[in-house]
């Protein structure tokens, strides 16, 4: 049984489809890279298995249970959490903060401390920068933030939305590793990058979305390797 | 007695009134980017009903004394209030969250004249006075005079607006307050169930516009179904002085306005050769309210205008 069972999901906005029925899995402890060119549908994918986005067709399921009435705020409370596009930090509150509004659905205070030291432990230039407002820091560091909270929230399946994006190469390659660094902590994770090449490197499985419709998937290795694939996303 | 001094005293007094109410307007701007026109109304139904509840407790021959019984009289009138806000925010607003924003306005407006047509019909149209049970002892500060209940009502609006602070920055409630604001929708995803964070605010500002309307009256010794409208402008003033969606900028703009306002009264007599008198206060808050919006849109410590507005 899958940890993400997905068949046949549809979304709509208005009248225009975005997703146009489409199946996937995610076994537990995987790292999945999903990919596709600009408005293929991988962003409303990601927000509809949180529940920002409701679906108008196909099923989910997430730990052998369906999350048709799962209220949006409280998909984190099952495991699911999202790294949005654009890091989704709270600016005006410091670093400190932001890292325990990861732990606001938790209630084991001693315990949320712990994961935050833990977060300061994976990315120490986050703890010098502690009382700092979010808003002040690098790109790359605020990507670290948004780590360091999706993994104090204690997610079953993490889902990343281009964790690379406007990003220079060096923190690109940064971020890469902490992605690698949170996949052997046992985390669960899908992956949705522009950057196909290094997403696939570090991913077990990859899909290929196009207009809305999954054209291709299979082991990472598989795709990296083939001739589609590398036309029309290696930029090979 | 020194005219200045006095003045200063005076616009004190009224600019922590002043800046108890702007917080509400501020809170609720801050969170959703609404200008919650019937917040003076809510100030109005706090005055309303605790003069209600008091007038109740003497007739009925109860003989306490009369800090207690305004106590009695907050005790009823304050979860009215923060019901009455919750209750306009569930109907009026949530339904238009994500309409146009001049809708939302638009309901605010004709909701302050909903709420004022209820309190006539509860109350009538006349000034209702506020039952003679609090003595004005003047104490005298360097020729200049303060009351006792002047005196109680700064350094209430003080505590208050200081634990509020301490809500929004150092608990969990104000975090995800804090959080709602900059971005719902990521609040939400880490769990802040976003509808129930609106309507503390919506709340925390009603309890908080009780305790002014109350302070209003006493100060007054008056309360009427109209009142809300010229406080809440006037807090509203405030709260763009200082800067709206921001806390201290409420705090800040409401004390000096309130000073403004007493000083222009104080002075408008000599300045105008006594071609105007002081009931001419009013003006000069509006004067405030079209300088900062010409000259600082985004207030005394705002950052800029918030793009939504
Ligand atoms: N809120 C919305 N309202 C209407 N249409 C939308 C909305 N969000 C996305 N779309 C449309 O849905 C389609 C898929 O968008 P989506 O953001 O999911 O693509 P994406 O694969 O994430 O693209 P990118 O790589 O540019 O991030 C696009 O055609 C887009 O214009
Ligand atoms: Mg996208």
């Amino acid at each position: 049984m899958s940890l993400l069972e997905v068949k046949n999901l549809q979304v709509s906005y208005g009248g225009i489809q975005a997703v146009r029925g489409i199946d996937f899995h995610i076994n537990k402890g995987e790292l999945v890279t999903l990919i596709g060119a600009n408005g293929a549908g991988k962003t409303t994918t990601l927000k509809t298995l949180v529940g920002m986005v409701k679906k108008s067709g196909g099923t989910i399921h997430f730990d052998g249970k369906e999350t048709d009435n799962i209220a949006s705020f409280n998909f984190v409370r099952n495991g699911l959490v999202m790294v949005p596009e654009g890091r989704g930090i709270f600016g005006k509150l410091t670093v400190e903060e932001n890292l325990q509004m990861g732990g606001y659905h938790r209630n084991d205070k001693d315990g949320i401390q712990r994961d935050i030291e833990r977060g300061y432990e994976l990315f120490p230039r986050l703890k010098e920068r502690q009382k700092q407002l979010a808003g002040t820091l690098s790109g790359g560091e605020q990507q670290m933030v948004a780590m360091a909270r999706a993994i104090i929230s204690q997610p079953k399946l993490l889902l990343l939305d281009e964790p690379s994006m406007g990003l220079a190469p060096l923190i690109v390659e940064k971020i890469f590793e902490i992605i690698q660094m949170v996949a052997k902590e046992g985390v669960t994770m899908l992956l949705v990058e522009q950057n196909a090449k290094l997403a696939l490197e570090v991913s077990q499985r990859g899909y290929v979305m196009e207009s809305g419709r999954i054209t291709m998937s299979g082991p990472a290795q598989d795709l990296l390797a083939d001739e589609r694939v590398r036309n029309a996303y290696l930029g090979e | 007695m020194d005219i200045f001094l006095q003045q200063i005293l005076n616009g004190l007094v009224l600019g922590s009134i002043y800046a108890l109410i702007a917080l509400g307007y501020t809170m609720v701007y801050g969170i959703m980017g609404l200008i919650n026109f019937a917040h003076g109304e809510v100030v109005m139904f706090g005055a309303m009903v605790t003069i209600t509840v008091i007038s109740l407790l003497t007739s009925a021959g109860v003989a306490l004394p009369g800090p207690v019984l305004v106590l009695i009289g907050l005790l009823v009138a304050i979860p009215a209030c923060m019901l009455l806000g919750f209750v306009i925010e569930r109907v009026a607003y949530r339904p238009l969250r994500n309409a146009p924003k001049l809708a939302p306005l638009i309901t605010a407006i004709g909701l302050s004249i909903v709420l004022q047509q209820a309190a006539i019909l509860i109350w009538g149209r006349n000034y209702i006075p506020f039952p003679p049970i609090l003595d004005h002892e003047t104490i005298d500060v360097f020729g200049a005079t303060i009351t006792q209940l002047q005196v109680g009502i700064v350094v209430l609006c003080i505590s208050l607006m200081v634990g509020l602070l301490v809500v929004v920055e150092k608990t969990k409630l104000g975090r995800a307050m804090r959080a709602t604001s900059q971005n719902p929708a990521v609040a939400g995803l880490m769990g802040v169930n976003v509808n129930t964070i609106i309507s503390a605010t919506f709340v925390i500002g009603s309890a908080l516009g009780a305790i002014a309307g109350v302070m209003v009256a006493t100060n007054y010794d008056q309360a009427h179904y109209y009142m809300g409208f010229m406080i809440g402008l006037k807090a509203f003033t405030a709260a763009v002085l200082g800067g709206i969606g921001n806390l201290g900028g409420a705090v800040a703009g409401g004390i000096l306005l309130g000073i403004i306002e007493s000083l222009g009264a104080g002075y408008i007599g000599d300045l105008t050769g006594g071609f105007l008198g002081s009931h001419y206060q009013d003006i000069f808050a509006f004067m405030v309210l079209i300088a900062v919006l010409i000259f600082r849109p985004s207030g005394l410590l705002g950052e800029k205008m918030a793009d939504r507005a």
